[in-house]
């Protein structure tokens, strides 16, 4: 019965149609826009939960399949499905714009219901790419997704949110511009536009080459991976609290995902021939991230680096394969590296727009982002504080948090692809806790920095629900991370048989 | 009995948790009590786990709570390890901690965040009870980093001093370097043995003896490589040489923490994790010889800074760091019962030393400069009584628990052959005069000698700083109707220094048979014949009381007594010649003033290095090169880019959207037409 409805559908279009609704609703309705905006994201939450819940765990296949002609010419199709890779992203894209809306709610005044609008529809259009079994149709969600967030950067955004979304905008479209044309040669190879086709055609290493960058092009501006980095740290200062959420949280993600859906399963051999460079970027990207973000002076600066570091072990996770295997002559610790991956993508959605929520809240009250205008914030809002020292601890990857998941499996399987490589990633726990925490004692602790924290207000109803609901998810996947790594063991096990088959 | 060890960790989790959430609704009282009650059970659960496994005999419990993650066949899993080890550490953990949080309802009687503190130290036992009682490596590394944060937290508890939170910043990242390596080692444990259980990897071990594996070119052996990964994790909790600098600066925290966390448990986390991967360490004579001569550097050199310390509490540290130090050498000679054993008396007596330290400070209302004590016996019976019982058992008198511990460490060292154990034994046994006479020096400085407190309080700077951190002193001060005379403390506070002085006599005396010389550890601590320094101890030993008789005929007693004798001749006999020779040896005394200089390089090497070459990165590489020359580089070449980006109003970004669309339906176009 459930797995008739169209579940897939439903969760991309739902929000978009919502979105839509709440656009007609008008700024002039702020209030009933609100109502509307947060019923229409629980409902699109609620309506993604049968995706968990009636998953099956056990297979890499394609589940809640759908499958219609769109463009029959050139077989475009509308066709959806999921797997272990985007059953769990979709969750937390659509658990995280509720908490987005939440987080707006009546901290955005100008223009509200385009606000809630704008990210309704950009919680469509992210679903979509990421249950998007059409090249063509991903690629189409793919680049309609920038159209929202450059209008939440744009219009909601600071005072250089003009450069910060022409570089934003510069870097994306250089990368996407190259995966386009690597998708059309593979269309014109295979006749089709199908995604799980193209993981199986055969291509030459030069073909895969080509591919390969192209690719990595694309991704790697979203990820992002150094040195294709620099445009986050400007859009996300520049971004109001709740892009840089999403941005953050979701966006990112697609990156990492572009690597497991594509770049890896239809370019192997080339990945095993390049895998130095995307470690290479990885680990740059751990290592000297790591001390950029160490000498932030703007909160969000600082946070945003430490995204890019993290974001680095998810890359870093995914291309342990070939070393791996290079090294001990099996594939025993590829599958915890790519798991890693995952599971610090998801980890980090939480983490990141976790502590981007704790700057919202705190630039929300004193209207500034700068570290030295803080200090002592513990003692006018005290269970904010609590929030941020968790959210803190999380990020500098403390066990029993989320953030340790991920980066403890990927610095494990690192080690027997070498031990050098593992050397180099393990250094975050030292550097990570070093900015993360060092930013705390600046903004948390001491005794009242200025009359600005003096006058604080702790967090109300709605900015604790959102910090709450988004500390339990860090614990629970923390305590217990066996049931995300359960549903995503097959197709990870999958991918792994997939790659180490040359497809030359 | 699987329910009994979920309930010894649990409880104090419960207590934690109702303190931290719910301390406002509760109030002190229960605040007090709930965690208490709660820690409590778990210590009288705790006595019944030591009397079935250990008493009675019954066999090891070694199982499992819940699988955490499984891929590729590893299971990832959080589980028990119950034997005779885990049983006396979890009963020394949970006594300890029940004095503290008794010996807390006193202390820190007038601070606001009283329920905050308890929370915290039910939060500590907790994870500190998950350490010891896990059965893999996973878990340990749980609790290995989940002390490092209560402790963290403890150090930054009065948040607004700034040294507090310089202290507990920097005890947390030297102890991510330790982690650091930690974690290194548990990952190269996971490559070879494909699992992380104690039992699977303890089992395979021998199989890996002489397996090596390459780095940087060269062989190394796998065993040496994995235990020193592994004992650098021990070394930044256990506070070993370099990774040392931080416990001096955690006495920034609250007194009843210092002795729970910074002396008796946390600390000695590194020496209970080595000893229980003895299997591991016999398999690497290298790594045992790295582990004792760290070890040796410490328990001398970390000793002699506590002769120039005048703050109590940075004695009592300086002293933790240099037992922590004989332990670690025990360890390095595979005495690794004997380091335990010492482990053990030391939780006892060290505790009981931390806290009489601020019953003291309690009594002198917030002094801490020992300078500024002297004669406090009169007015302290209790406090003077237990710190003499804590300070004879630090310095190893004949008949007190550190003697036992102590002198199976010397002997053990003795009796040893592996490279380094001939400057183990002069550090250790230079160690033994060094300790008595810091140890007693403090001893006769505060309680003995002159009164130097009542005309040295007004216009004090150093006394005003101590009044000044926290609102919690001045009200305690004027409650108190006797102005600035010391005083004894209450029995909360006092209760505890008792219940800790009985076993810092007696512990060692009765346990020494069985847990060194008998089968207490048989099972579960592995010596490799060839390097059983504890068995040549065992031919002579007849006895607990013999064992002391004959300790008054060795070398460490006479040396301790000069110590004691130095003390006192120094400091009370002819007070000027103290300020004489800290003169005549300038030098010296200025280098174990700057303490080695550690500090200094840390600061200017890593902590500025690393920020200067942040900022370095950032400037040249981000906004110089990637930046400057590749992206808005290129933007400018482009001559229709740089006109967009002149004339861009924010309106031109639905253009932008569009052209973008536009672009898309064009391809799509492109590939009809074509």
């Amino acid at each position: 019965m459930l797995s008739e409805l169209p579940i897939l559908s439903l969760v991309i279009w739902l929000p978009i149609l919502g979105g839509a609704a709440v656009l007609f609703v008008g700024d002039e309705n702020s209030a009933a826009a609100r109502r509307l905006a947060l019923v229409v994201a629980c409902a699109t939450f609620a309506v993604s939960l049968p995706l968990w819940t009636a998953f099956d765990g056990t297979t890499a296949l394609m589940q809640f399949e759908e499958l219609w002609p769109w463009i029959p010419a050139f077989s475009v199709n509308y066709h959806l499905g999921i797997d272990g890779f985007s059953m769990p992203l979709i969750l937390l894209t659509a658990f995280m714009t509720v908490i987005v809306v939440i987080a707006g709610w009546e901290v955005v005044q100008y223009r509200v219901a385009q606000y809630l609008a704008a990210f309704l529809i950009m919680e469509g259009l992210m679903i979509g790419v990421f249950a998007s079994l059409d090249a063509m149709l991903f690629y189409v969600f793919f680049e309609a997704m920038l159209i929202p967030m450059f209008l939440i950067i744009g219009i909601w955004g600071g005072p250089r949110r003009v450069y910060a979304t022409i570089k934003f905008f510069l870097y994306t479209f250089f990368g996407s511009v190259f995966m386009l044309i690597a998708l059309l040669y593979m269309y014109f190879k295979s006749g089709s536009f199908e995604i799980i086709g193209f993981h199986a055609l055969k291509l030459s290493m030069s073909e895969q080459i080509l591919i390969f960058l192209a690719f990595v092009m694309a991704f790697a501006v979203k990820v992002p991976m150094w040195p294709v980095h620099t445009w986050l740290p400007d859009a996300h200062v520049e971004a109001p609290t709740g892009g840089s959420v999403i941005l953050a949280a979701i966006t990112l993600k697609i990156g990492g995902y572009g690597f497991v859906r594509f770049a890896l399963p239809i370019t192997p051999d080339a990945a095993a021939h390049l895998d130095w460079l995307i470690l290479t970027m990885s680990l740059v990207a751990v290592v000297y991230i790591g001390l950029v973000a160490l000498v932030q002076q703007d909160m969000k600066k600082l946070i945003a680096y430490s995204s890019i570091a993290h974001m680095g072990f998810v890359t870093l996770g995914f291309f342990l394969i070939f070393g791996i295997m290079r090294s001990t002559g099996s594939v025993n610790g590829a599958v915890m590296g790519i798991q890693g991956g995952m599971i610090q993508m998801v980890s980090h959605g939480f983490i990141s727009g976790a502590m981007f929520l704790c700057v919202g809240v705190l630039y929300d009250r004193v209207h500034s982002r700068q570290i030295k205008d803080y200090g002592g914030v513990v003692n006018t809002m005290p269970m904010f504080a609590a929030f941020m020292v968790l959210f803190g601890l999380a990020n500098s990857g403390l066990p029993g948090t989320s953030g340790f998941v991920g980066e403890f499996l990927v610095i494990l399987s690192s080690f027997k692809s070498s031990f050098w490589i593992a050397f180099l990633a393990a250094l975050t726990l030292i550097l990570g806790a070093a900015y993360t925490l060092w930013l705390i004692k600046r903004v948390v602790f001491g005794d009242i920095g200025n009359k600005h924290v003096a006058e604080l207000q702790d967090v109300n109803v709605r900015e604790f629900c959102m910090l709450a609901l988004l500390a339990i998810a860090v614990l629970i996947l923390g305590i217990w991370p066996a049931p995300l790594v359960d549903v995503m063991n097959p197709t990870v096990e999958n991918l792994v048989r997939h790659i180490i088959v040359s497809k030359i | 009995m699987l329910t009994v060890y979920i309930f010894i960790v649990l409880m104090p989790l419960f207590g934690a948790i109702a303190a931290g959430l719910f301390g406002k609704k509760i109030g002190r009282r229960a605040a007090h009590w709930i965690t208490i009650l709660g820690v409590g059970g778990s210590f009288v659960l705790s006595l019944v786990v030591f009397n079935r496994h250990v008493l009675s005999g019954e066999p090891d419990f070694n199982g499992t709570l819940y699988t955490w993650a499984m891929m590729e066949g590893v299971r990832l899993e959080i589980g028990f390890l119950v034997d005779s080890l885990t049983a006396m550490m979890i009963t020394v953990v949970t006594f300890v901690s029940l004095m503290v949080h008794i010996y807390t309802i006193g202390y820190m009687k007038e601070d606001d965040g009283y329920q905050r503190f308890f929370s915290y130290i039910s939060l500590f036992t907790f994870s500190m009870l998950m350490l010891v009682m896990s059965n893999n490596f996973l878990q340990l590394f749980f609790g290995w980093e989940a002390v490092g944060v209560v402790s963290y937290l403890l150090i930054g508890f009065w948040y607004k001093r700034p040294t507090a939170i310089y202290a507990n910043m920097k005890a947390f990242l030297v102890n991510r370097v330790g982690d650091f390596g930690f974690l290194l080692g548990i990952a190269s444990i996971l490559m070879f043995f494909n699992s992380l259980d104690y039992a699977d990897v303890f089992h395979a071990a021998p199989l890996y003896a002489d397996k090596t594996i390459s780095i940087g070119g060269g062989q190394w052996s796998l065993m040496t490589i994995t235990c020193i990964l592994l004992f650098i994790g021990a070394m930044g909790k256990s506070a070993q040489v370099p990774l040392h600098v931080w416990l001096p600066d955690s006495m920034e925290g609250p007194t009843p923490i210092s002795a729970l966390i910074h002396a008796a448990t946390m600390v000695t986390a590194g020496i209970f994790m080595v000893a229980r991967m003895s299997p591991l360490f016999e398999l690497s004579s290298t790594a045992l010889s790295f582990v004792l001569v760290i070890g040796s550097i410490t328990a001398l050199f970390m000793g002699l800074l506590g002769i120039v310390q005048n703050d109590i509490k940075r004695v009592v540290a300086y002293s933790t760091l240099s037992q922590l130090g004989y332990m670690t050498v025990a360890l390095g000679v595979s005495a690794y019962s004997a380091a335990v054993f010492h482990l053990m008396t030391h939780a006892f007596f060290k505790a009981l030393l931390f806290l009489a330290a601020g019953s003291v400070i309690i009594g002198m209302h917030h002094e801490q400069d020992m300078r500024k004590m002297g004669g406090l016996r009169k007015y302290m019976p209790i406090t003077w009584i237990t710190s003499l019982i804590g300070s004879l058992a630090l310095i190893g008198f004949p008949g007190f628990s550190g003697f036992y511990s102590k002198d199976s460490i010397i002997e053990a060292v003795k009796a040893s052959h592996i490279p380094g154990s001939g400057f183990a034994y002069f550090a250790v046994i230079v160690g033994v005069f060094v300790t008595a006479f810091y140890s007693f020096r403090m001893y006769f400085l505060v309680f003995h000698g002159k009164e130097r407190f009542q005309h040295s309080h007004a216009g004090d700077s150093r006394h005003a700083g101590a009044e000044e951190h926290g609102g919690h002193v001045d009200g305690h001060d004027h409650q108190h109707g006797h102005g600035h005379r010391p005083h004894e403390s209450p029995a909360v506070v006092t209760v505890p220094l008792i219940m800790l002085a009985i076993p810092s006599i007696f512990i060692g005396g009765m346990t020494i048979g069985s847990m060194l010389f008998g089968s207490y550890f048989e099972g579960v601590i592995y010596v490799a014949p060839e390097h059983d320094a504890l068995a040549h101890l065992a031919e002579h030993f007849h006895g607990a009381i013999s064992f002391a008789l004959h300790g008054i005929l060795g070398l460490p007693f006479w040396l301790a007594m000069a110590g004691v004798w130095s003390a006192w001749f120094i400091y009370m006999k002819h007070p000027e010649y103290a300020e004489h020779i800290r003169l005549k040896l300038g030098p010296i005394h200025q280098i174990l003033e700057r303490k080695y200089g550690f500090d200094d390089f840390n600061q200017m090497f890593f902590a500025d290095g690393s920020r200067r070459l942040g900022s370095a990165l950032w400037k040249f590489g981000d906004a110089g090169l990637i930046d400057g020359l590749l992206v808005n580089g290129s933007a400018r070449t482009i001559g229709w880019v740089a006109s967009v980006v002149r004339h861009i109003q924010s309106g031109y970004l639905f253009h932008y959207a569009f052209a973008m669309i536009v672009g898309l339906l064009g391809l799509l176009t492109w590939i009809v037409v074509r």
